[in-house]
């Protein structure tokens, strides 16, 4: 029985459960004269397919998520000389699941991987019957649990609530651990970069030629890593980019939300969303194929150099993708100000931009500052605009006219293609993503922060 | 003077009990002489609408010169709506309507060439909420006469806000802290702030929503007091649900029922003889 269709008949069996304990409750309690149940049949219905269900559900897949190691274990041991290969066992293992999933491989590999295979193959062809029948019967012993202790005395109101307390926390805790996951990998793998190249050299290097030799008969540079032109073109693009959404953005929220008749705000909110719903990758072609050639023509007419990728075009385009963003978060807070201050104001006279001016941006600002700063690290985190509007040469420079490249954009070109996994290259990738990962945090921090305390001003 | 003479006025209970009949058909002309000597402001047949909906029917009323006059009734019956029309803070309401005419200096202020910005600044207004922005007191005060471009330096400044607190009567508890923000001041405070604000721009009229609604007694009663001190200099409307505050401050009172003015006259009399039934249940408290 292939596991797939073990689990579909684990979930009716659980539905059937649940129907029947419901009925069941009913019964009992008509034959007991229970007038008031402590809690709806749907309860003890739910609270059945629960005690019959969880426990086999969960030996379902406690097993699924450690199948692979387990069998694994089972074909190594059985080979021949398993002591003497540890050193290769991760590659030996890699040409096991090779074999198994794919023919061609198959037809390929050794007599020892072949043997492996077929038998990885047989034992989990027992394994998926042994666990058909250790599920079902897990769920047999928790059925007559069911019978026997579910009686209409239990509280499955109660009961049902805390599962559902319970199953919620495992959803966040899987989450947060998730994240901590992926934080340490990417510190773990960061870590061993510094081993190579000390973290001075990356933060302060002025030089970004992550090319390597990878086999001794190359002729390539031996890599430089200084991450500082990539910080800079980073910021570099993404000031361009809050040059253009933070006027804009913040503009045409305080329009919307002050000065618009509600025809107009109902029809322009719509519309902007629909900016926001833009894929990035076709902004990076409109960046790419639109507004660099533009500029560049631009630049010929009045005598600039604009380099075919620039800074410029990419950090304009990316600003249009933000303001938004920048848009909705300020109209937010602007709408937020509370409606007395605003009459306070006019009644005393002030005009509408006054008003706007004196009252009710200071009131707002700290949570429009927030808003920005969410932007700014929205627009250091973006990749597909630079990867096509940027470039990829690691220019030192604070001229927007020429090509530089972004954390994010390394980043990619670090782990496109065949790498080998442990080069310094590869590394490299980490140690950035870390280092992005911390300032973007940072940057969150704050503006969380920032929120967080205007919003206590009204309250 | 006035105020403490109506302090004095008898109070609603000491009135003759009349039995409410079941009339359907109850007349809502206004009883009573809405004219007044000497008038700041004139309300000439006004109507209110609120899209589709009326919420002031043919309101005839002045506001008298260097004199108090308040407006009573029930919630709803558009008593808010009328003082937002004499300062044109309607305007501000997307489908609000105003019909008729409000004369200042025999002017309609509804008049085509009539910039509503000037004309807030000589009719102020204080809210039933304290509003005070989230600037520092100083600030708060100095808001208007910096907007209307009052003052040439910042000497004048200072006059002004500091005048403007004194007659608030709130200097004596600020004068230490004037750069602290406003909105850390209590209730009663941030409301005299708000009139302090609201004079420091030496308005002709002055309008008060339910100004003392969310104060406790002892601020109700400055803020009262205030009131008595400013009709010297100001024209004064002021919304109330407290017939006592009514009767302290007030020289002119006007009853509101439904969007229509019922009854208007020397406070004195409307509260020791209505001549319509409604006013009547109303400060008898049978009604409302
Ligand atoms: N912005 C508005 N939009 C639509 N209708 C409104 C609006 N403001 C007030 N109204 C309606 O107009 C009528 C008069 O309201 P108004 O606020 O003037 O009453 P009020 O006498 O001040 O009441 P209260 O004593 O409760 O403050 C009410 O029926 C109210 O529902
Ligand atoms: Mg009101």
């Amino acid at each position: 029985m292939s596991p797939l269709f073990l689990i579909f008949i684990l979930l009716a069996l659980s539905s059937a459960a649940y129907f029947f304990s419901q009925r069941r409750m009913l019964r009992q309690t008509r034959d007991a004269n229970i007038t008031r149940l402590n809690s709806l049949p749907e309860h003890f219905g739910m609270l059945g397919a629960i005690w019959a269900g969880a426990p086999a559900l969960l030996v379902y897949f406690l097993w699924l998520i450690f199948e692979g190691d387990i069998l694994m274990g089972q074909v190594l041991a059985i080979l021949p000389d398993a002591e003497s290969m540890a050193a290769t066992r991760e590659l030996l293992i890699g040409d096991i699941r090779n074999a198994i999933n794919n023919p061609i491989s198959y037809q390929m590999a050794s007599e020892e991987v072949r043997m492996a295979a077929d038998r990885y193959r047989e034992l989990s062809q027992t394994a998926s019957i042994a666990l058909a029948a250790a599920c079902l019967s897990v769920f047999a012993i928790c059925s007559a649990l069911v019978l026997k202790f579910l009686t209409p005395r239990v509280r499955a109101r109660i009961q049902i609530e805390k599962f559902v307390r319970g199953f919620l926390l495992l959803c966040s805790t899987l989450a947060i651990f998730t994240t901590i996951g992926i934080v340490l990998s990417v510190l773990f793998e960061a870590s061993r970069f510094f081993q190579t190249v000390p973290i001075t050299e990356f933060l302060f290097g002025l030089d970004w030629s992550p090319q390597m030799a990878i086999r001794e008969d190359q002729v390539g540079s031996s890599g430089a890593f200084g991450a500082v032109p990539l910080f800079v073109g980073t910021l570099l693009i993404s000031f361009v980019a809050m040059l253009v959404a933070a006027p804009i953005g913040l503009m045409s929220a305080i329009y919307l939300s002050e000065y618009a008749p509600s025809k107009v705000r109902t029809a322009a909110k719509p519309l902007l969303e629909i900016l926001a719903g833009v894929p990035t990758v076709v902004y990076g072609f409109f960046a790419a194929i639109v507004v660099s050639p533009a500029l560049r023509g631009f630049g010929a007419t009045i005598g600039l150099d604009v380099a075919s990728e620039s800074a410029l075009a990419a950090g304009l385009v990316m600003g249009i993708m933000i303001i938004p963003f920048v848009s909705s978060l300020s109209d937010d807070v602007i709408a937020a100000v509370p409606q007395a201050m605003r009459d306070g104001s006019l009644g005393m006279g002030a005009t509408h931009s006054e008003t706007m001016r004196r009252v009710i941006l200071p009131a707002a600002l700290p949570g429009i500052i927030g808003g920005l700063l969410l932007a700014i690290s929205r627009a250091i985190g973006e990749t597909m605009i630079v990867v096509m509007a940027a470039g990829l040469s690691a220019n030192l420079t604070a001229n927007p006219l020429e090509a530089v490249t972004t954390v994010t954009v390394q980043i990619v070109t670090l782990l496109v293609g065949d790498q080998e996994f442990d080069s310094p290259k590869t590394l490299a990738a980490f140690a950035l993503g870390l280092t992005l990962f911390f300032v973007t945090l940072v940057l969150n921090f704050i503006a969380l922060y920032v929120v967080r305390k205007y919003r206590e001003q009204y309250e | 003077m006035d105020t403490t003479e109506a302090l004095d006025m008898p109070i609603p209970d000491q009135l003759e009990e009349t039995v409410i009949s079941g009339k359907k058909d109850i007349d809502l002309t206004t009883v009573g002489d809405y004219t007044t000597e000497n008038p700041r402001m004139k309300i000439r047949d006004v109507n209110v609408f609120y899209g589709a909906k009326q919420a002031v029917f043919d309101v005839n009323l002045d506001i008298g010169s260097n004199s108090v006059v308040s407006m009573i009734g029930p919630s709803g019956c558009g008593k808010t709506t009328l003082l937002r029309c004499l300062n044109r803070m309607n305007d501000t309401i997307d489908g609000c309507r105003v019909e008729g005419r409000v004369e200042m200096d025999g002017k309609n202020v509804y008049a085509r060439k009539v910039d509503p910005v000037l004309l807030r600044a000589r009719v102020g207004m204080v809210f039933q909420k304290p509003n005070p922005f989230p600037k520092s007191i100083f600030d708060n005060v100095a808001y208007g006469p910096r907007i209307h471009g009052l003052v040439r330096d910042r000497t004048d400044l200072e006059e002004i806000v500091h005048t403007s607190l004194e007659r608030a009567g709130l200097l004596d508890e600020v004068k230490d802290r004037l750069d602290q923000p406003g909105t850390g001041l209590s209730g009663g405070q941030q409301q005299r702030l708000c009139i302090a604000r609201a004079i420091a721009v030496s308005p002709e009229v002055i309008l008060m929503d339910e100004p003392c609604s969310a104060l406790d007694p002892i601020a109700t009663a400055r803020i009262e007091e205030l009131i008595g001190e400013l009709r010297k200099n100001f024209s004064i409307a002021i919304v109330t649900h407290s017939m006592q505050q009514a009767a302290r401050v007030s020289q002119r009172t006007a009853y509101f029922h439904l969007g229509y003015l019922v009854e208007v006259g020397p406070t004195k009399d409307i509260f020791t003889m209505p001549k319509h039934q409604l006013t009547e249940e109303y400060i008898t408290g049978r009604f409302g």
